[in-house]
Parts: structure tokens; sequence; C-alpha cells
């Protein structure tokens, strides 16, 4: 989230697209509900489906899954063609007077560059003009057809109400008032927020479809100002904790990337980061890279990361590849390269896509370790559970260890929520049985591997041996002592160079804030970004002031929220060029004159003159960006592209099928399916009676959820013959599940390019574990392909067949 | 004799007095038991029709018991009295003297009875007594079941419980006016006790109360 | 926001609730209890998102141990109120006939709370059913006898009798957590706000509110259910479509106390006994004033000649 929680309460406009907040986030939809009571807010909601959201919502506007970039590009056409633009947000805080190179054009669906073999594009013409200075070559008279306006115009001019109806399946009308309703917010006193979550992130361009809609925001000057922001909202209590401290194979905390191969000394690595302004007078954030990175590896090594090791750089290992995802992973895992799995925390087996890829290629590791406080399918995958998990346990040779760990509620920590607060909880309870602290249990893989590397060696065994371990206990960290280390401290005294007797950062303190951190080795630091939330005036985290002056939202003594303790991010956006705020009722931060100051931490140096810094300091431009550069596989706009199992051809690019950068490895191509064979489109969510696969194995939600269904319209139920309440069994190129029918009205079939299109909608949360009744989940049909930038899998728009069958036999 | 008063089992032993046997043992069991039942269900329904009878519920063992015993005890009594409907529906068909007894009921409350037609085994009071009861039961046990939610209550809307427990209330009230009129007649007609007692009345009162069936009796004899 | 009630003292204390607060009492009469701010609980059916939050929180306070059922084809889940399940959310997907859109309509069922309330009206047990002077109308455990009469006068068709136990079973509004201090599970839970509690007055006023903001959304309709048939009730709905109760699963348009039970426990229950105590009063009058019908010593003579045929 740009913005948080509390923040959406102070919205005009919320629209939820690519999520279903009240079915899935239903406590932080009570922001919502508060715009809407107190503040007159609309609500629109546009899903394939009628959801719980949509059962509160002023307008709802149904739309064909895989198909929302083109109904956003649709909505930006409408805002230029009928000047709904926030133009002087636009003109100063966005790149739209930027000039773009030669070289770079779009054509048919492709943008330059491409490589069909690769699956790749060569990026090298999506920039801009840099002039003679090293600054960009800007146009503020928006003329130049090169200009990032003119080409964004010209881009989304295909998007025609005609058009988006005709991908979308949206009807006309529909459309147009959501356009209408959106387009008012362009005023400057006018505010718009965007709530999304998998329904846009989990398509094979579920980039894209998040740039579509920030685009939208730029466009109507939302971002950075209060009730407004692309807000996307977090599925697991932490999950925005794992992106932060970096669990993905690309990442290292406070998301600093892992060196690729390319990049094998700390030299090569820096010179692509750390960016130069682009713009005369641009402060550039991330010239603080270094900083952020030596503190990091004086964490990790402490003593062994050195100015003459370049802190311990060759410690950390080099990527062949763009990232190991879980679909990199699992596809290795098939083809039998890799051979031992600790799956900690999550049940891949019904989460992953192709549900029979992934017994296959668990059948074939040597040993799979699972750490998790539920009997999770994945722990269970070898054991057979009828047709619920129709496997041969004496033809797998995988041996499983099962590892009980603690739950949310027994143990002590910091949850990070979607609008980046860290809060601290306490134990609620006594872990059962032998469940152990997941912090325990790797202290003691740790500890061991390391007795082992020190009695026998082997190869590079350093990054192990002097892992910084300072610990009281060493078997047992305290989430304490993690939480200092995150937030930083410092190594060796620093004083004033200009008066010795100054210290600056004394020896042993914790660090106060990310500013004070520092690139000679003097300061430790795990998490830049979390910097600020234990320092010496004890655990912000843990702090429970609800205070909230002027009812701004901010809630700014409640908690800890990265960066700083900032509420808002890019909030110098919220005030004009000039430094005053748009809309002087939700003013947020203002410049008196010499300084910003406000409600919020200002997003900016407290210093920075308002009409010489721009208000995106992230970004080496200032300005926040419609024309992504280089920086995404998949093009520097987005394009509708058709999900890779679609029920129509691409309306605007014919000739491409799924998004053309998107990953498919070999043999996956062939396992998709085409409308001639499966007729339907299908997608999959969660419910609001539970949570993924956990709520299962909980009695009062089995209760109110108990068995798997599926749920498709009226008018398909009368075709196949399916009633209500009835068994069906739904089919794709992968796989096949039985499920109960769910005939509603909440789903129409929809027209597109003059075809009805029936949905048939997969919930998952069931398996073969748990309290509830046994049942499958989407992940039987769904295809193995992800994002082209991020790899997120394309579950919300696949292809089945459906049929109406006698239920199973009891 | 097709219209006889005579039931199988009655019969007349000549002495002093006179013994005329009015109802066999079997009579009387299926009598008693029918009377027991319609006693006890008489008290747990009144329990748990006015708030004031309440108290009664503690001769069943509690409010609870109350409930459980008494749709049983209606079973039985159904059960019971179609036994005893069995036995004397015959006699207690509609005769032409009864009309005649009918209207002179003023007499029969002031105890003329010598003003009255010869009768048959049973006078028309007694037979509307039977009748009454023998609607009465059926209604109770029909509206009984409907209310009878332990193994009945899916089968019936609340709509229809409502018109059960109505009917069901009035129903038991009407039959326990008739069941009063029943033990106070016997109790007022002296000498009829013993007819389910004993199974014997005398001569004498056979004579004043049901001449035509003693005449019978004799006739046979 | 409507503000949440703050959390209770831990201390220990006298409860709120008890049998000084008794307001009616059933089939038994108590003298009028000590008088208690009317609370009640609003169901904003505007507001609500169908989670079903409110029902686990009803499941895990009460301690309810409800079956893992099916699924029968509809979102409502289980598919009743049962013995375990004293609230359910009840989904109706209705199209707007004014509109052609389609509305999902969510709605919390479960006791109201009548002020006149025909369970107890209905109840045959001495306080077996109780109304507090606040509102709520409790089931008394230990003096149900099962009997069912409950469902019978109730107008919503809400108590359940568990065949197990042969015991009634209905919500309590937390009649527990209002004794100390606090709303109900449900509304506690409840993440949108669409349920909330306090004094009736200022329930009513919260829903003024609603209902204003529901008319300049277009629904010209909007209004509160407090049905005057029952006396008006302790769980109150705002409504988008107030004119039209019924299409939220058949939510009653005028409940009121069946006639059939008013009768049955009023003008029967009276007249009944008056009927069985004129009938005996009459046997007795008649016995005073007639004296017994004796079999006469002719009578017997007659017999005698009859019997040896010498007439």
């Amino acid at each position: 989230m740009t913005n948080s929680w509390t923040d959406i309460k102070n919205t005009d406009l919320v629209v939820i697209m690519g999520g279903n907040a009240a079915e899935a986030h239903p406590c932080g939809f009570k922001w919502v509900t508060e715009a809407k009571a107190n503040r007159g807010a609309k609500l629109i909601v546009v899903d394939p489906r009628y959801t719980r959201s949509a059962s509160v919502a002023d307008l709802y506007a149904p739309i064909r899954q895989g198909t929302d970039i083109a109904f956003l590009l649709g909505v930006i056409n409408y805002c230029i063609k009928n000047d709904k633009v926030q133009w002087e947000y636009v003109k100063a805080f966005t790149s739209a007077p930027y000039v773009v190179k030669a070289g770079f054009k779009y054509e048919d669906g492709l943008f330059d560059g491409y490589d069909e073999t690769k699956r790749d594009y060569n990026r090298s013409n999506w920039d801009l003009e840099i002039g003679p200075d090293g600054n960009l070559v800007v146009d503020e008279t928006l003329q130049n057809p090169r200009c990032v306006w003119n080409m964004m115009k010209a881009h989304v001019a295909e998007y025609t109400p005609e058009m988006v109806s005709r991908i979308c399946g949206t009807p006309k009308d529909k459309f147009l008032k959501v356009c209408e309703m959106i387009a008012a917010t362009s005023a400057k006193d006018k505010v718009m927020t965007s709530m999304y979550a998998l329904g846009w992130t989990q398509h094979s361009k579920g980039s894209q479809n998040i740039r579509g809609m920030a685009m939208l925001q730029l466009l109507l000057g939302n971002i950075g100002v209060r009730g407004g922001g692309m807000n996307a909202l977090r599925g697991h209590s932490n999950i925005q904790g794992l992106t932060d401290i970096g669990l993905m194979s690309n990442l290292i905390p406070g998301y600093m990337t892992i060196p690729t191969e390319r990049e094998a000394t700390f030299d090569t690595y820096m010179s692509t980061r750390g960016f130069k302004p682009l713009r005369p007078g641009q402060m550039s954030f991330f010239q603080n890279y270094k900083k952020f990175f030596v503190s990091f590896q004086k964490a990790m090594w402490a003593s062994a990361a050195t100015a003459e090791n370049n802190w311990a750089y060759d410690y950390l290992p080099k990527l062949d590849v763009p990232a190991y995802d879980v679909l990199r992973a699992f596809e290795l895992m098939h083809q039998g390269k890799m051979n031992g799995y600790i799956c900690q925390g999550f049940n891949p087996l019904m989460s992953f896509p192709n549900r029979k890829k992934m017994t296959a290629a668990l059948s074939k590791l040597k040993y799979l370790i699972t750490m998790d406080p539920l009997e999770t399918e994945t722990a269970r995958f070898w054991e057979n559970h009828g047709e619920y998990n129709d496997v041969d346990p004496t033809k797998i040779q995988t041996e499983v260890i099962q590892l009980p760990s603690t739950c949310f509620a027994e143990d002590e920590g910091a949850l990070v929520n979607s609008g980046r607060w860290l809060q601290w909880h306490w134990a609620g309870a006594t872990p059962p049985g032998e469940a152990k602290l997941d912090s325990w249990i790797m202290a003691q893989i740790h500890l061991r591997l390391k007795a082992l590397y020190q009695k026998e060696g082997g190869a590079f065994a350093e990054p192990i041996t002097n892992l910084h371990w300072p610990y009281k206990d060493p078997n047992d960290p305290s989430p304490e002592e993690l939480a200092k280390e995150l937030n930083g401290y410092v190594i060796e005294t620093v004083t004033d160079p200009n008066d010795p007797t100054k210290i600056v950062l004394e020896k042993g303190k914790q660090v106060v804030g990310f500013g004070v951190l520092r690139d000679d080795g003097k300061t430790a630091c795990g998490n830049w970004i979390y910097a600020g939330s234990f320092n010496e005036a004890g655990n912000n985290m843990a702090r429970r002031d609800n205070s909230d002056v002027d009812d701004t939202g901010a809630f700014s003594k409640w908690a800890f929220s990265w960066p700083a303790n900032r509420r808002i991010l890019y909030n110098r956006a919220s005030a004009d060029v000039n430094g005053k705020a748009w809309d002087p009722s939700r003013k947020l931060i203002e410049w008196d004159g010499t300084k910003w100051a406000g409600y919020d931490v200002p997003d900016i140096a407290p210093g920075a003159k308002p009409d010489v810094v721009g208000p995106f300091i992230m970004n080496p431009e200032g300005t926040a960006r419609f024309f992504t550069r280089g920086l995404m596989r998949d093009g520097p706009f987005p394009v509708h592209y058709e999900p890779f199992e679609s029920p129509v051809a691409n309306a605007v690019a014919p000739k491409v099928r799924g998004n053309p950068a998107a990953r498919v490895f070999r043999g996956d191509m062939e396992q998709f399916g085409d409308a001639k064979e499966f007729p339907y489109a299908a997608t999959s969510y969660r419910l609001t009676e539970h949570f993924h696969f956990w709520t299962k194995h909980v009695q009062p939600n089995a209760v109110v959820q108990p068995e798997f269904f599926v749920e498709i319209s009226e008018q398909l139920a009368q075709e196949k013959g399916v009633k209500s309440g009835g068994w069906v069994r739904v089919w794709s190129k992968r796989g096949s599940i039985k499920a109960k029918a769910v005939v509603t009205k909440r789903i129409v079939p929809l027209i597109c390019d003059g075809k009805p299109i029936h949905i048939v909608g997969i919930p998952l949360h069931w398996g073969f574990t748990g309290a509830a009744k046994k049942g499958f989940g989407p992940n039987s049909l769904t295809p193995y392909v992800g994002d082209a930038n991020i790899e997120t899998p394309e579950y919300k728009a696949f292809l089945v067949d459906i049929e109406s069958i006698s239920g199973p036999v009891a | 004799m097709a219209d006889s008063e005579v039931a199988p089992g009655d019969g007349i032993h000549p002495g002093d007095p006179v013994k005329v046997d009015r109802y066999t043992a079997g009579a009387r069991i299926n009598h008693w038991i029918t009377a027991a039942s319609l006693v006890l269900l008489a008290i747990s329904g009144l329990a748990l029709f006015h708030p004031s009878l309440f108290f009664l519920t503690a001769l069943f063992g509690g409010g609870s018991w109350t409930r459980v015993i008494h749709p049983w005890l209606g079973v039985i009594l159904f059960f019971g009295f179609f036994g005893l409907f069995l036995r004397f529906w015959k006699l207690n068909l509609w005769k032409r003297e009864d009309g005649t007894w009918m209207a002179k009921i003023r007499d029969v409350i002031a105890g003329h009875d010598e003003n009255l037609p010869e009768l048959g085994k049973y006078n028309a009071g007694q037979k509307m007594v039977f009748w009454s009861m023998s609607a009465l039961i059926l209604v109770l046990i029909t509206s009984g079941i409907v209310i009878w939610d332990q193994y009945f209550g899916p089968y019936f809307t609340v709509t229809q419980k409502r018109v059960a427990v109505l009917v069901h209330a009035g129903a038991a009230v009407a039959a326990i006016c008739v069941w009063i009129v029943h033990v106070y007649a016997a109790i007022w007609v002296r000498g009829t006790i013993s007819a389910m007692t004993r199974g014997q009345v005398t001569g004498g009162w056979a004579w004043r109360h049901h001449r035509k069936w003693l005449r019978d009796l004799v006739t046979r004899h | 926001m409507y503000p949440p009630l703050p959390n209770p003292t831990v201390t220990p204390s006298a409860p709120k609730l008890s049998d000084k607060n008794l307001m009616r009492r059933s089939a038994s009469t108590v003298p009028q209890g000590e008088s208690m701010q009317q609370v009640a609980k609003l169901i904003d059916t505007s507001k609500c998102i169908g989670c079903k939050a409110c029902q686990t929180a009803c499941l895990e306070w009460n301690n309810l141990r409800e079956e893992v059922g099916v699924n029968a084809g509809s979102y409502t889940n289980p598919h009743d109120l049962t013995t375990a399940s004293w609230t359910l959310m009840r989904f109706t997907e209705w199209v707007n006939p004014e509109t052609q859109d389609l509305e999902w309509l969510i709605r919390k069922d479960g006791c109201m709370h009548c002020a006149d309330p025909g369970c107890l009206k209905a109840c045959p047990s001495p306080g077996a059913i109780v109304q507090y002077t606040n509102g709520i109308v409790d089931f008394v455990k230990d003096n149900c006898i099962g009997c069912g009469y409950c469902v019978k006068g109730c107008p919503f068709n809400i108590p359940r009798i568990s065949k197990a136990e042969g015991k009634a079973y209905k919500c309590s509004l937390c009649s527990d957590r209002v004794a100390v201090g606090q709303g109900p599970a449900c509304a506690k839970a409840c993440p949108t706000q669409a349920i909330v509690f306090g004094p009736k007055e200022d329930m009513k006023k919260h829903a003024e509110g609603r209902i204003k903001d529901l008319k300049s959304r277009g629904y010209k309709n909007a209004g509160l259910y407090d049905p005057p048939g029952v006396g008006g009730t302790h769980v109150m709905y705002v409504l988008h479509h107030a004119d039209k109760p019924q299409i939220y699963a058949g939510l009653p348009n005028n409940p009121v106390i069946s006639p059939l039970v008013e009768v049955w426990k009023g003008a029967v229950k009276y007249a009944g006994l008056a009927a069985i105590g004129a009938v005996a009063a009459l046997g007795f009058l008649h016995h005073a004033v007639s004296g017994p019908n004796r079999v006469s010593r002719e009578d017997e003579e007659a017999a005698k000649r009859l019997a040896e045929g010498k007439s």
C-alpha cells in the first residue's frame, strides 16, 4: 500500500478491481464502510463475479477475467478524451513531458526488440532521451509527439468504450458510468483509492495490471494524497513482511537485490544501483543504496565483512537466472535437478499450479522437510486419500520430515500489515505438543550446519561459519534480539568531523533511523526500511497509542510504519508545486517556506525546495512514470494480452497469444488448452469464511463453509443440466475435479466479441486434511505459467469444461 | 335378535337382589386403563395448560418428564379407548327412545326416571358421552401428533402446529368436561360404579335405568 | 463509527443482569424489576458483507459445536438455525425490478428480542423464559422442559429444540456479556460495524444516519425494521428496502404473535379452566339440589319379579 488501511476512510471513491476486499479483507474493509458512511464515498466494484464487495457497492460492473488492462487503458483514454486530468500534477510530478528515445515503438501488440525464440525483448530503445548535460530532454508544452504524454495518448487511443466492451464483456453503459465516476476524481479536491489484490497479480501480466491503475491514479493526481494511492491488499497477515525481509530468491531485505552472475564484483553491482539524478537539483534516494547494503552485510557477517573484502560481497550468492521463483523451483524438482526441499509455512501441493506436476515433482525428491503448525496436504502428498489424493505410496520414495511449528498466536514478534505497519504482538497461547518457534528450528539447522562445516570443512564454508550469531541463547534467538538487529545498531562510535568531542553515533546504540546508516562499516542494519522500528526509544512496533490528531487517519503513534514511520508514501505529492496542499481539507504536509511539516513524516528531505526537488525521489527523475523505461520485461506501457488460455482471440493483437514476454517452460505450452476443447472461462478465488488452507482445520470455519464447490450462472446450469447443490465435474487440459455446484445469479454470461462467455468460479480452501469436507482445489486445473516480471502464477484466468455428474459414491 | 340391547358377557343372576352382569373383566380392565390414562393426561395436560397448575408436573417427575410422558399416555388412551369403542359402539347407536329421553331431560335431571321411556343398555346421555369422547380423542390424538415435535416435528409447519395446539387445548377442555359429566353421572346415579368395579349392578338399578336392557336379558335367559 | 464499547474492568463485580431486573417471567409473575436502560442490537444490512464472523463468534463465545455440513447450492451454512447455530447469515439473490440490477441481500438471522415476546407468552414452564427490563429475552435452560411451545409462539421462527437434551435454544443477546458491560460477541466480531450494540434510543439515532445515507444513494425506501406488531424489537435492522422486508430471506412484513397463539394462551386458557370449573360446579350444585338418584326397594322388587318371570 502506498497509503494505509486507516487512510481509506479519507477517500471519495473506492475502486475495488482485481480484488474482493470485503470477502478477502473484511477487517480492513471497515475503512471502506467508514468512508461510505461518513464522507458519502462511493464504491465501485469491477469483477467477473458479483462478489461480497459488490453486494455493498454503489456500482458493479462485470468484466471478463484477464482483461483488466483493456478496461484501465479504456478509462485512461476516456479521461484524456474528456480532459479529466489533474494537469498541474501530471505536468509537474510525472514523466509526461519527457521525450522518449528514438527507435522505441509499439505495433500489433509488440514493442520493438522482440525475440520470439527467447520470448524476450531487447529493451535498449525503451528509454528516455537524455540531453548532453546528463539531464532528461523535457517538453513542458507537451507538444512533442514523442513526449511520454503523447506516446501514451496514442497508445491508449484504441481502447475506446466499444473496444473495452468487446474485450471485457462489460456493458458499455456500465463502463461509461465507471469512467464518469473515476474521472470526477481528477478534481483537486476529489480522491480515489484503488484496492487490489491477487485478482490483478495472478495473471501472466499481473504487474502491468497494476501499472494500468497506477498510471490512471497519476493522471488523476491521486498518488501521495490522503484517501488516494495504490493499495495492494496483502493476503496473509505478514506477507508484506515476507517481501520486506526479502524472502524471495532474488532479494535481500529492504527490496535490495541479490547480485546476478554478471555482477561478479561489488563495483559492477554498485554501478547499476545508486542512480544519479536525471533532473537538475533533483535528489535520488537510491544514492544511499551503498549505505543500506553495507550495513546489511555488517549485520550478516559483522567483523568478517570488511572494506578489504568488499563487505563480504562474495558471500552473497549470484543468480544465474532472473529468479528461483516457485514455478522454477518445482520445474527443477520435476526435472530431477532439485532433490531436497525445505517447505516453511506454505502448502505448495494445493497452492501451486498444475497439481499433477506438483505431485510428480515432490515424488522425485530425496527429502522434503515441512515446517508448519498444521497438517498440510504437502506434508501428506504421498498418502492415498482416494480420489482426493490418488497416489500410490509404495511408488514414492521421498522421505518426509514434518517439523511442527508455532502458530501466530503462539509466538511473539511483529506482523507487517498491508499498510506497512509493523505491529508487535505477544504470545496468546503456549505452543501445543512438540511445536517449536520457526526461529528455534532455523537456529538448530544453522548451528548444526555450522558445526559440520567447522569439523569437516567444505566448499566455501565462510558464509556459514562467519555468520554473525550474537544471540544470548544461540539455540533460541529471541524476537526482540532479531527485531533489534533488523532495526540496526552502531558498531563503532562516530564523532562529528568538526568537533571530535561530539558523538554522532555511540557504539552499541540502536540506530535512530536509516538516515544515519553509513557505508564505512560503522553501522549494521538487517533491513534498512525497518530502521527506527526498535531504536533507543524502545520497541516502536509495540506502541499502542491510538490518538489521531485532527482525524487524519494517520494514527502516527500506533505501531511503526516503514519507512521512518511514514504513513503515506510520496506524501510530498499531496501539495502543489509551491508546497501548498491540493486540497486544504486533506492537508498532509506543506512547505512553510523553510521546511516541510504537517501530519506525516515528509517523504522528501525536510529542506528540499518544492519547486526544485520533484516528489518521487525513489526515481532519479524525481517524477512518477507513465513510461517505465526498460524496467519491465513486457513493455514500458501496459498492453491488453489475453490470458494464455482464453475463450477469445486478442482483439487488439490477434496474433499474440498470452503475454509475449511471459516465461513458459518446455512442455508447459503443450499443456495449455484452447477454447474449442475447453469452452468456459474459469477463475479461482478465496472466500471470506476461510483463510487459505488454514481454517479448514478449524471447526467453526468448516461449519460456515463446509464443502468445496464451483459457481456457475443459471444460464450455463440450464445448458448443462446442472442443479444447484448437485455434483459437477470440471476439467482442464491438466486435470479434473469434482465439486458441488452453486448456481447463482451473481455470475452471468458476458458478451465478448459478440459471443457469450460463460464463467466458472472455483474457490480454493479445500483439501484432504482438516475438519472440513474433503475436496479439491483449483490448482488441479490451472496452467503452469506466471507473470512476465515476477512469475506469480496465472490462477485467475484459464479454460475448463464442465458436466453434471451423479455424486461420488460414499 | 337384531336390535338386542344385550352385549356379549351380559348376564342375569336371580336372587335378592337380582344381580346383573354389566361388564366383563376384559371390558373393565380396558376401561380402567383408559380411565387412568385419561386422568393422567388431564393432569399432565392441565399442568402445561395453565401456569397455576404447573406444579402438577411434580407428579410426573418434573416438567421435562411431563412433556415426555404426556404424548405416550395419549397413545395409551387412544388405543385403550379404541378397545372400548369396539366393545361398545353398537349399543351406543342412536335409538328412537333416545329422542324421547332427551325431550324429557328435565325429568332426567330431576331423577324422575319413572317418567322416562324404557331404555336399553345405554341412555342418550351415556351415548353422547361415548360419541363425544370418541370424537374428541380422535381430535386429540391427531392434533397431538402434529405437536409431538420429538418424532413428528419436521413434518408439520409452524402454522399447522399453532392450529393444532389450539385445537388440542380446546378438545382437551371439552374432553375433561365430558369426563366430569361421566364421572358425576356415575356418582349421582347410585349403584352405577359397581358396574365398573365388580362388573355387576343390581337388578333394581337395571330396572330403574335400563329396563329394556333388563328385559332383553331376561328374555334371553 | 459508532464508538465501540470499552473493554470491561477485570475486577469482579456483581452482574448487572439478575432476577432483580426481570420484567416478565414465563408462566409466572414477577414483581416489576429494577428498570434498566433499554438496549438494542442494530444490524445494518447495507453494511453487512456476509463474512459470517458473527456466526463463528457466536459459536465460539457460547461454546457451541455445530456439525460440519454439506454445500447445498448456497452460501447459507448451516442451512437453517439449529440448537448450536443461534445466528445465521441468510443470503438472497434478488433482482430489483426497478433497476434490473442484482442485489445480494444478506441478513443475519437470529432472535429479535421482541418487546412482546411470543415465546415467553407461549411458554408453560415457570421461569424458562425471562425478559429483563433492558429488553433482553433469555432462555433459562434449567427451567426449560423442551415442549416447543416457544417455537409456536415465535413470529420469527427462531427457537430450536435439542432432541438430545430436550431444551430450547436461541440467541441470548449475549446476556452474560451484557451483564458485565460488554456487547454481544457478534457485534464485537463484526468487522464493518454492520452490527452495533447500545442503548435502543442511540441505535435508532444511529440508524437514522444510516437511512439518510442510503436514501442519498437512491434507496428511497430505506428504513428501520423495529416492528410494532411485537411491541418493537431489541434487535433491529436497517434495510435498504424497508417496504419489503420479506425479500430478506422471509423477514416477516408485519410480525405479530399468531392470533392462534394469542387465543390459545389468552381466552382458551381462562375459558378452558372456567368451563371445567363450571361443569364440575354444576355437578356439585345438582347433587346438592337433587340429591342422589337412588335405586328404590321397589325397583329391586320389580327386577326380581321380572327375573323370576312374574311379570
